[in-house]
């Protein structure tokens, strides 16, 4: 039996060892560029696309979604592009979304990265594009000739949801004295992200654009609540913040009746 | 036997990698609807997914559950190579192998360095449990992102990019430092269809009583080591690391080689 096996027991830690060491060297300098290549946070994503973390382990790379975009909005991230290798991305400055009614890169995607599910009305099971969260813009309004005083309103004019997803704020110029400023303004719950307003700005380097909302969007905890509004009290409910499960049982009150375990001192 | 004869598989093999890369390219620029997307995962005819293997084990890595879509085009190719023409993908379908190709062809020229380099063959498998540890631990198809497949595939069809100096890479090291370098030793993606193709139907069978064990054959063999019956006996080259590429069967003078179906 003994003859049978050739590698003694040093041997067998030698070449493990070795190896082991051997895929490190190739596999730290190869780790250290897939890490270097997927932090990357400021990347727009086609609509229905599902959170980015997610969506750079799901997505196959197989380009259909950019074949299928009719306004060859959607790109294929090259080495040297800020997404993801291989995965689709736009850059709204040079294409924006036009926000096709039939969705075709949510339809033609094989991996359900991007999903049908985020881009559906559940009452009428039809695409409804308004669900797409691409990100939300953001204005400059250091550089926006709106916010001087100067009659611009292409980007509210662009927008696809007009005085939904931009609004004009009327408001007398001061500086004049007999004019009116029209100061857009975003509101992120409805703004998709699709970046036609980004696409009709008219200065030099957009002042209005779009930003994916994980980056551009603030969060308030739990300790905030609009009280006044009774849908933010929901909130509440959806977490255990004021609520330790373990003592729900007894009120406070409760408590200071029990005598029994003021005396039993346990 | 004719010149023309001596190459009757490899102008095949090069018309149909050709081919496919004009129908990927096609479709996207033409709107033709045969073969949409590229190597990863296609969609075929506007009906249904084939989809890499290799790929699509790295994103079950990550921890993502796939499509039912995925799955079926997952199914679909490994039956086709793993029970019936076995590790083909790399020759006849895979557009690095022309490239690869190219620098054995010049290796024998003499245009090449000496093997500067000793690695086994084997590496390809470690490489494939390298990969997939590296995707468990950072969380993105660890290969995917490096892998000269796509970049060449992605390149044609939706144009090149930094990308594409990766080939060159492969080239001069196929040339210059390793024969048979990347594909013969190192791309796991080749490395998967080896590991399912053991039991494929096509096979190359060798005819010892008509061989002169001139040994042509392992000149021009990407993959030496799958010959090792040539010479000694009668039998089939079963080794998964067989492309079915068919060029020892061009360059034998005796016939004692050819494809056999069974």
């Amino acid at each position: 039996m003994q003859n049978k096996s050739k590698i003694s027991r040093s041997d067998l830690l030698k070449g493990l060892v070795k190896n082991g060491g051997l895929m490190m060297l190739g596999g730290l300098p190869w780790a250290a560029y897939v890490e270097e290549n997927k932090e990357e946070e400021f990347v727009l994503r086609p609509p229905g696309a599902i959170k980015e973390d997610d969506f750079i382990k799901s997505c196959i790379k197989c380009g259909i979604c950019v074949e299928e975009c009719p306004y060859d909005t959607l790109k294929l991230a090259k080495a040297s592009d800020d997404a993801l290798t291989g995965t689709p991305f736009f850059t709204p400055r040079e294409i924006p979304c036009y926000m096709c009614t039939d969705i075709p890169c949510v339809e033609a995607c094989p991996t359900n990265s991007l999903l049908k599910d985020l881009v559906i009305d559940k009452e009428s099971d039809k695409y409804n594009i308004n669900k797409a969260d691409m990100g939300v813009a953001v204005i400059d309004q250091n550089n926006c000739l709106a916010y001087w005083g100067i009659r611009c309103d292409a980007c509210y004019r662009a927008c696809p949801l007009m005085d939904e997803a931009i609004t004009l704020d009327v408001k007398r110029n001061e500086r004049t004295g007999k004019h009116a400023m029209m100061k857009p303004i975003i509101n992120p719950d409805v703004c998709t992200g699709c970046g036609m307003c980004e696409h009709a700005c008219i200065t030099e380097k957009a002042a209005i654009f779009v930003l994916p909302k994980e980056k551009a969007l603030g969060k308030v905890n739990n300790d905030y609540i609009k009280g006044w509004e009774s849908e933010d009290e929901n909130r509440i409910d959806s977490t255990n913040f004021y609520i330790d499960k373990n003592k729900v049982d007894k009120s406070t009150l409760d408590y200071l009746n029990d005598t029994e375990s003021l005396l039993n001192d346990e | 036997m004719s010149k023309i004869g001596n190459y009757k598989f490899l102008v095949l093999r090069r018309i149909v990698q050709i081919c496919i890369l004009l129908l990927f390219w096609g479709t996207n620029h033409f709107g033709w609807t045969v073969l949409k997307g590229n190597l990863s995962s296609a969609k075929v005819l506007d009906r249904f997914y084939l989809a890499d293997p290799f790929a699509v084990l790295q994103i079950l890595a990550t921890g993502t559950i796939v499509s039912f879509d995925i799955i079926i085009g997952v199914v679909i190719v490994v039956i086709f190579y793993g029970l019936f023409v076995g590790r083909s993908f790399c020759s006849w379908v895979c557009p690095v192998n022309i490239v690869t190709d190219m620098a054995a062809y010049l290796r024998r020229k003499g245009l090449g360095g000496n093997k500067y380099l000793k690695l086994t063959r084997s590496a390809r498998y470690y490489i494939i449990i390298l990969s997939l540890i590296m995707t468990v631990i950072l969380g993105v198809a660890a290969y995917e992102i490096i892998n000269p497949i796509g970049f060449v595939v992605r390149g044609v069809v939706f144009g090149f990019g930094i990308g594409g100096t990766l080939l060159l890479v492969i080239f001069l090291f196929d040339l210059l430092v390793l024969k048979n370098g990347f594909c013969g030793h190192l791309c796991p993606v080749g490395g998967l269809y080896s590991l399912i193709s053991r039991y494929r139907l096509l096979k190359v069978r060798l005819d010892n009583d008509k061989c002169s064990s001139c040994m042509d054959c392992k000149v021009v063999c990407p993959e030496v080591q799958v010959l090792g019956i040539v010479g000694k006996k009668s039998g089939n080259i079963s080794q998964g690391e067989c492309t079915n590429c068919g060029r020892c069967i061009e360059v034998c003078e005796d016939k004692a080689l050819r494809f056999k179906l069974f």
